[in-house]
């Protein structure tokens, strides 16, 4: 089996997060570990997407402000969303003016970028780099499936896009988690074709990237303090459960996904989160924050995407998904 | 690939699929269909109330104005329902009892055109109007053209 | 026109079978969703064209004079009404009346729905949820 995963020696470190959610999430089992929760969904703007735009700027200077630096110090941003042409992540780069690059790896970005800014900082090309991702309920909706008014019955088992958006800075010098491992995942497409159940689609893809993780670092299990997926909701973390026992390995209380703890179960948001933003947030919210408290000393999280479009599925196409790995 | 390595993978795919429709929760059956009936029964009761109000009212008016006044007073008040808000709230529940009548299409009319508000009244709101429900206005049209020219060859050749 | 006398009784077993007939009708659809993949959409034009069927082979205004609004109300009373209207202009035009009949038959309703909606843009907004 071929290596995915890259290991860096000079330990590239989380130097300061930032985290901002809706009214909604706010008011999930997470809202007291997010640094600020909007009630405004448009965040005083005039569109949902303009709103989107604001709170991914807030999300980057916010936490760049926490790191006492100035928005000039930043060598590179890696941002990604949801949103066709990338328009919210572009449009905050133009904002900041600094060097960027856009990526696009459905709800997987935040793994996808870390992954890459860990690389530029390990091997000096930059000294810090911002990562962030974000996706938010009214645009991903609107693009993704109805308008917001249009009254339809979602399946018990669809899940419910976060609005959230988080920045991780990412480097040398500074005080935090370091990123020692990352594993680059490969695209796996089990044929499920219902858009409804995006979780039972990835949890092929997170399934495949755990293999590869233990398989390329020597690591199980037993040497993590906790794992995390990113948005597969309740029905993919049972699946991904299930994927992992046929071959093993028992994720048993480590295991939690994000988009499944972002809502309380009350909320009527049936199988939980997804959403670029779910495992940006809880990455620099929770995660960071037990990191920082000594509570975890290591951490495997695997944020995963969905990789399709509206037009690949009216076309009858399945739903190929993709996870990226990394251990703080 | 090879023939052989398509057939693992489609064979793989199917029982991955089969599994995860035995692990996959059903909108609960009974639950879900007493809702859409009740509150698809109570939309058309509604509709008749207004339909027999009216004829009382103006008795004058023809049986065809009259279900045409009825479904424009429901189909607005559909429409206002949407604006406020609360017309997606009940379809949560009403499932198929809110999108089947005549209410549910002038609802996915107007969330659609409130949607695109924000890309402007001309190329938002007008382009996207019929985004939703253009499947049903253009079968309707397409078939019931098919239906009219039909019963027009019958009735030339059977004479009915 | 209705089946039901013209009595206390009469009016109260027309709600009755307006009530079961539009309910039925519903849960039909219902029945649709939880069995099958279908999306709203295909279900939508699935019950638009039993509609127009009905009223082509002449049983819709059977139906109608039973259930009321039980069965114009729902989508499939939207397709007869667009057949009727195309049937009618048949008749009374010529063939080319097929293609003005239903939209005629329908207007007052898609009518006040395209205005109301644009009425409604322009005084609200849509919500995030």
């Amino acid at each position: 089996m071929k290596n995915q995963t890259l290991f860096f020696k000079n330990k590239p470190r989380i130097v300061s997060g930032m985290s901002i959610v809706g009214k909604k999430e706010g008011d999930g089992p997470l809202g007291k570990y997010f640094d600020h929760i909007s009630d405004d969904p448009k965040f005083g703007e005039k569109t949902f997407e303009k709103g989107e735009c604001k709170m991914f700027l807030k999300a980057i200077t916010g936490a760049v402000d926490k790191a006492k630096l100035n928005n000039e110090d930043l060598d590179l941003l890696l941002a990604g969303d949801l949103l066709n042409q990338l328009i919210s992540s572009s449009y905050v780069a133009r904002t900041l003016s600094v060097p960027y690059l856009g990526l696009y790896s459905a709800c997987s970005t935040m793994t996808e970028a870390l992954t890459i800014g860990a690389n530029f900082i390990n091997d000096g090309h930059f000294k810090l780099v911002a990562c962030a991702t974000g996706s938010h309920f009214a645009t991903a909706e609107r693009q993704y499936r109805y308008p917001l008014e249009y009254g339809c019955q979602r399946p018990p088992y669809s899940q419910w896009t976060v609005t959230a958006a988080g920045c991780t800075l990412l480097s040398l010098k500074g005080e935090g988690p370091a990123i020692t491992h990352a594993t680059i995942g490969k695209v796996v497409d089990f044929g499920i074709n219902d858009l409804n159940n995006m979780g039972a689609a990835m949890a092929t893809a997170a399934a495949d990237t755990i293999y590869s993780v233990f398989n390329d670092t020597n690591y199980d299990e037993r040497d993590f303090d906790a794992i995390f997926t990113g948005d597969l909701g309740r029905l993919g973390a049972e699946i991904l459960r299930d994927l992992c026992r046929e071959k093993g390995l028992e994720l048993g209380q480590k295991y939690s996904d994000c988009g499944e703890m972002m809502y309380k179960r009350e909320q009527n948001c049936y199988c939980g989160g997804s959403g670029a933003g779910a495992s940006a947030s809880v990455l620099n919210s929770f995660i960071l924050g037990k990191m920082q408290a000594g509570e975890y000393k290591k951490v495997l999280l695997l944020a995963t995407g969905a990789l399709m479009s509206p037009t690949s599925s009216y076309q009858g196409e399945t739903i190929p998904s993709i996870s990226h790995g990394i251990i703080l | 690939m090879t023939e052989q390595q398509t057939k693992e993978i489609n064979a793989r795919n199917e029982r991955y699929n089969k599994y995860v429709e035995s692990v996959t929760p059903k909108t609960g059956t009974f639950v879900s269909l007493l809702k859409a009936f009740v509150i698809g029964g109570i939309t058309c009761v509604i509709a008749e109330l207004i339909g027999d109000g009216l004829s009382t009212l103006l008795p004058s008016l023809s049986d065809e104005l009259v279900s045409s006044y009825t479904s424009m007073i429901i189909v607005s008040v559909a429409i206002f329902f949407t604006g406020f808000g609360f017309y997606d709230v009940i379809a949560r529940h009403g499932g198929a009892g809110s999108f089947l009548p005549i209410t549910g299409f002038a609802n996915a009319m107007s969330s659609a055109a409130l949607e695109y508000k924000s890309e402007g009244l001309i190329l938002g709101t007008s382009v996207k109007m019929f985004t939703v429900v253009g499947p049903v206005v253009v079968n309707g049209i397409v078939w019931s053209t098919f239906a009219g020219i039909v019963r027009y060859l019958v009735m030339l050749i059977f004479g009915v | 026109m209705s089946v039901f006398p013209d009595t206390w009784w009469g009016v109260v077993l027309s709600y009755l079978a307006v009530f079961a007939g539009g309910g039925l009708l519903c849960a039909s659809a219902q029945m649709f969703i939880i069995k099958t993949k279908l999306t709203p959409a295909r279900i939508l034009v699935i019950f638009l064209l039993f509609g127009v069927f009905l009223q082509t082979i002449g049983v819709f205004d059977f139906l109608k004079s039973i259930f009321g609004s039980g069965i114009t109300v729902p989508i499939v009373g939207f397709g007869a009404g667009l057949a009727e209207g195309a049937i009618k202009g048949a008749q009374t035009y010529g063939i080319l009346g097929a293609f003005a009949g239903g939209l005629i038959q329908t207007a007052f309703g898609v009518g006040a729905a395209v205005v109301a909606s644009y009425i409604v843009t322009l005084l609200f907004n849509s919500k995030s949820k």
